[in-house]
Formats: C-alpha cells, structure tokens, sequence
C-alpha cells in the first residue's frame, strides 16, 4: 500500500490554528469560554452559545476507533494507488470525533474500540495532517 | 384551513430514459415538463411556480431552468439539500399554494450522470477550501461515508451481511417487474456477497446504480386537483430535517429521517401501521435499513431483522420502493423525485404487475448528502383520493 497523495489542508483565520498545531505535532481543539463546551472542526464562534469567546488548547492525542471503513476502490489519483486504507472516525478522549486515516497496522488489523494515538504526515513547512495509528 | 389533505399532487413523469448520450439535462427536463402536464391535462401556462435542483445547473439554475422553458413563474425554489431536494419541494409547494403564492407548482429534475461517466460513488478527492481541509486528506468517498455507518450499525447491533444484502435482492426482484428499470436480472443474496468490496462491508451490489434520467411533479390545491385528469393524491404530512457532525460528535445511526417523520406524521394523524407502500432514498443497501429504523417502523438496531422475509418486498408487510428503487431502477445522481413518482403512481393504483393491491397510503422519505459526514432528510404522507 503506498502512502495516501493527498490534498495540502488550505488554512484560513479561523482554523489555522488547528493546522499550525497538527505542524507541531499536536492535536488543537477550541473550548467556549462562556459555556465550556468543547469543539470541532474549528470556528470563529461557539456553535452551542455563539459566544466569540473561544480559547484554544492542547488535547491529548489519545482516542479509540468509532467506526471504519477499509476502502477498496477510490478512483481519485493519489487514493487510487493507496487502497486499501482505513477510513476512519476517531473518538478523542475530550469528546470530539474526528475523520481521520487509521495508519500503522494492516487494514484487517483495525476494530472498533480500539486505542490510538494521533500520527502527523511530514510537515509541509508549517502544516501537517494528522492520522492515527495503534496506541 | 389546514394544510393536511388540501394539497395534491396532480400529475407525475418518470422520463423513461436511463442512458441519454444525446440529451441536455434540461431537455430531459423539458420532457419530463411536458410528460407531467399532460398525465394531468394542465398546460405549460399554467404553471406559476418553479421549482428545481441539479447536479450540473450552478447556483442560479431554477433561472436558467426558467429561460430554457421560456417561464415566467410567481414563486422559484432551487432549494438544492442533495436527493432529497425534490421531497422537499413537494412541501415547499404546498406552504406556497397553501399561503396563496402559487396555484400550480411544476417539480423538475434531468440528469446524464451516467452518460458523463459521473464517478458518483468512488470518485472524490474533494475540495481544498477551509471546510474541505478537514475531510478531502482523508480519502472519504459516498460510499465509504455510508461504509461508516454499516459497520457502526453491525457493531452495535450485530447486523450480518446477507441481511443487508436482502435490501438489494429484493430490489432486483421489484425491478424484474419494471420494463423501465435499468436492472432487471434477479440476483441472489450469495450474488450481492460475493460482488466485489468497494468500502468494507459495503459490496458493489449493495450500491446504487448510476443512470441518467429524470422526472416531474405538478402539484396544485386537492380543490383545483379535483376537476384533473387523474386521481387526486393528497398530502397529508410533511418534514424536513438535516444531521450533520454538529461540533464533532455525530451519532451515524440517528439520522435526519427521525425528526423529518415525526413532523410529518403528527401532521397527518397517520401511524406507521397505516402506510401501505413506502418510496424511501436506497443509495446504499444500510440506507434503506437506518431510514426504516429513524423512520419508527422498527425500533433503532432491529432493521436487519425487519427486512428479512420478504417484509419489504411485494407481498410483504411494508413493500418499499415497487420500482425497484435505486439500487436497481435508476439513480441519475439525485433520485428524491423517483420516489414521489412512485408512491403517486402506487396509490392511483396504476402500477401494473408491481402494483401494491388497495395502496391507500404512501410514505416518501428522502435523503440528500451522505449519512457518514452531513446529510438532509425529507419525509411525506400521501394518500390515495
């Protein structure tokens, strides 16, 4: 299987502070400060009190594997070649469920439940996509 | 004045085409206009309201649709949610004749997605805007979206295969009855297990067909339906709704058809015991089975066993999709017209050997988007007049 060719992430204001914390190797999830809800994907706002007073912070990286997918057939240059690979959604332990790759281990290998850690491509200067592979 | 049962859908087209090389997706439009007007002897003047949504037709294409046609309606709606948009529309159409904004409501759809050699189901690198960067690295697919859900429901509930598999034989079997449908040879639960994988578990005969193809709805009061050439169909409920990853903590298995159903049945006074025969959205095998679920005619995790026995075939408990739905009929990209067509033509009683005997009420339920990342759904309860 080779490498999954993918898009670059395009970084705007409101969600470059994710990218630049996959770039460091870091999982960076949003916290409301009016209402303490956690979450993602990234916004200008908290989508549960639209309070726009929102921190960033570091999340542990850990989570275990809500559901999968092994794809098999992707016409797409760039995930053609890289089938099989294991789409995925990945439960973190703060809450958040992110789509993600599963990486590191045969396909076969991935089951729901089960534990893994966040795993960054190269970093392409300041960015990096992060996957997941076996904890 | 209720809305409940002073609606009508007056007149329906299927386009029978299911491979137009040579064709416009608005001229298939256009033929299918025409093919709708006539099924209820209204004319293209009459019409004056318009409503549309295509794959290919930009962000203005309800105008474009209304230049091509040479129309000049009252009330536009491209309300584009993806296959649901035409289920929808029909209930856009009803709060516009219903508040007086329109009398004649035309619902259009064309499509050459298969002719273009659309890579629907396994062709997405997705875009690069702020939105996309977080699921275009990832190699997501239609199908591998509905392939998360699969294996969440198998997971959770125990779900096997060859139940989801069931849904596509039965299919095939209501197709066979359909001169138009695009796949008509029977197949076999070991047919559809031993297909080809596309995103574990969901095999290629556990996905929908691609064709190109189209319809029209004409929808009108039940009291100017009433002196039309067929027999009035009447709304008697309708929903929307729309899933999605809120802030990062979707649950695939409830899905849009929950909350867009219990709208619509509490509007009609209907139950689930009531419904004869369902037209509900079968892009993929698991769709059929959550929507049954969401849709209350089992309870969540029991959909395996509920479509096993020939429940949902003709014959059975609940016939869904006599046409043979998308999974063998036709999907031409988005496919929520085909569904009101057929529960239309199910309680006009005109359905031939696929017809449901003494079809009084239908339910349409559509989804539109992908059930794995972000979706809309779209529920109705028709009657027979």
């Amino acid at each position: 299987m080779a490498e999954i060719e993918h898009p670059k992430p395009f970084a705007d204001w409101e969600t470059r502070a994710y990218w630049e914390g996959c770039g460091r190797g870091e999982i960076v999830l949003q916290r409301c400060g009016a209402c303490s809800k956690v979450q993602h994907r990234p916004r200008a706002l908290c989508a549960s009190c639209l309070s726009g007073d929102i921190e960033h912070f570091v999340a542990s990286g850990r989570g275990q594997v809500y559901t999968f997918t092994v794809t098999l057939q992707n016409n797409a240059p760039g995930f053609r070649e890289a089938c099989p690979y294991v789409l995925a959604y990945v439960e973190l332990e703060e809450g958040p469920r992110l789509l993600t790759n599963v990486v590191g281990c045969a396909p076969d290998a991935v089951s729901i439940g089960m534990p893994v850690v966040a795993d960054f491509t190269a970093p392409d200067r300041d960015l990096a996509v992060p996957r997941f592979r076996p904890a | 004045m209720t809305l409940s049962g002073n609606i009508a859908i007056a007149g329906v087209y299927e386009h029978p085409t299911r491979w137009a090389p040579d064709k416009s997706d608005y001229q298939i439009m256009g033929e299918s206009a025409r093919g709708a007007l006539e099924d209820c002897g209204l004319g293209i003047d009459d019409v004056d309201g318009l409503f549309a949504a295509g794959m290919g037709m930009g962000v203005m294409g309800v105008v474009t649709l209304a230049e091509y046609l040479d129309l000049k309606p009252r009330y536009l709606d491209g309300t584009n949610i993806g296959g649901s948009s035409f289920v929808a529309h029909v209930n856009h159409a009803a709060g516009a004749i219903h508040a007086g904004l329109c009398d004649v409501a035309l619902i259009l759809y064309g499509s050459t997605a298969a002719s273009q050699a659309m890579a629907i189901g396994t062709g997405g690198r997705g875009g690069q805007d702020a939105h996309a960067s977080f699921i275009s690295p990832y190699g997501l697919t239609t199908v591998g979206s509905y392939a998360l859900v699969a294996q969440r429901h198998m997971h959770e509930y125990g779900t096997r295969p060859e139940q989801l598999a069931e849904i596509a034989v039965t299919m095939r079997k209501h197709a066979s009855l359909n001169p138009a449908a695009k796949m008509r040879n029977e197949i076999s639960v070991a047919d559809v297990l031993e297909s080809r994988v596309i995103s574990d578990p969901l095999h290629l005969l556990d996905c929908c067909i691609i064709s190109d193809g189209g319809g029209a709805i004409v929808v009108t009061s039940a009291e100017r339906a009433r002196d039309l050439a067929k027999p009035r169909v009447l709304l008697r409920g309708c929903g929307e709704a729309v899933c999605h990853q809120e802030t990062g903590a979707p649950d695939l298995l409830t899905i849009a058809a929950r909350q867009s159903s219990e709208q619509a049945f509490r509007m009609s006074g209907l139950t689930q015991d009531d419904v004869d025969v369902a037209a509900i959205y079968d892009s993929f095998t698991i769709t059929l089975l959550v929507t049954l679920e969401n849709l209350g005619f089992c309870k969540p995790g029991e959909g395996g066993a509920f479509v096993e026995g020939g429940r949902i075939g003709l014959g059975g408990a609940l016939p869904v999709n006599p046409d043979g739905g998308g999974l063998s009929s036709n999907h031409p990209g988005m496919r929520g017209i085909f569904l009101v067509i057929e529960a239309a033509r199910q309680l006009r009683g005109e359905c031939g050997p696929r017809q449901v005997e003494g079809a009084q009420v239908g339910l349409v339920h559509g989804t539109g988007g992908t059930l794995g990342v972000a979706h809309s759904g779209a529920t109705l309860l028709l009657t027979g007049d």
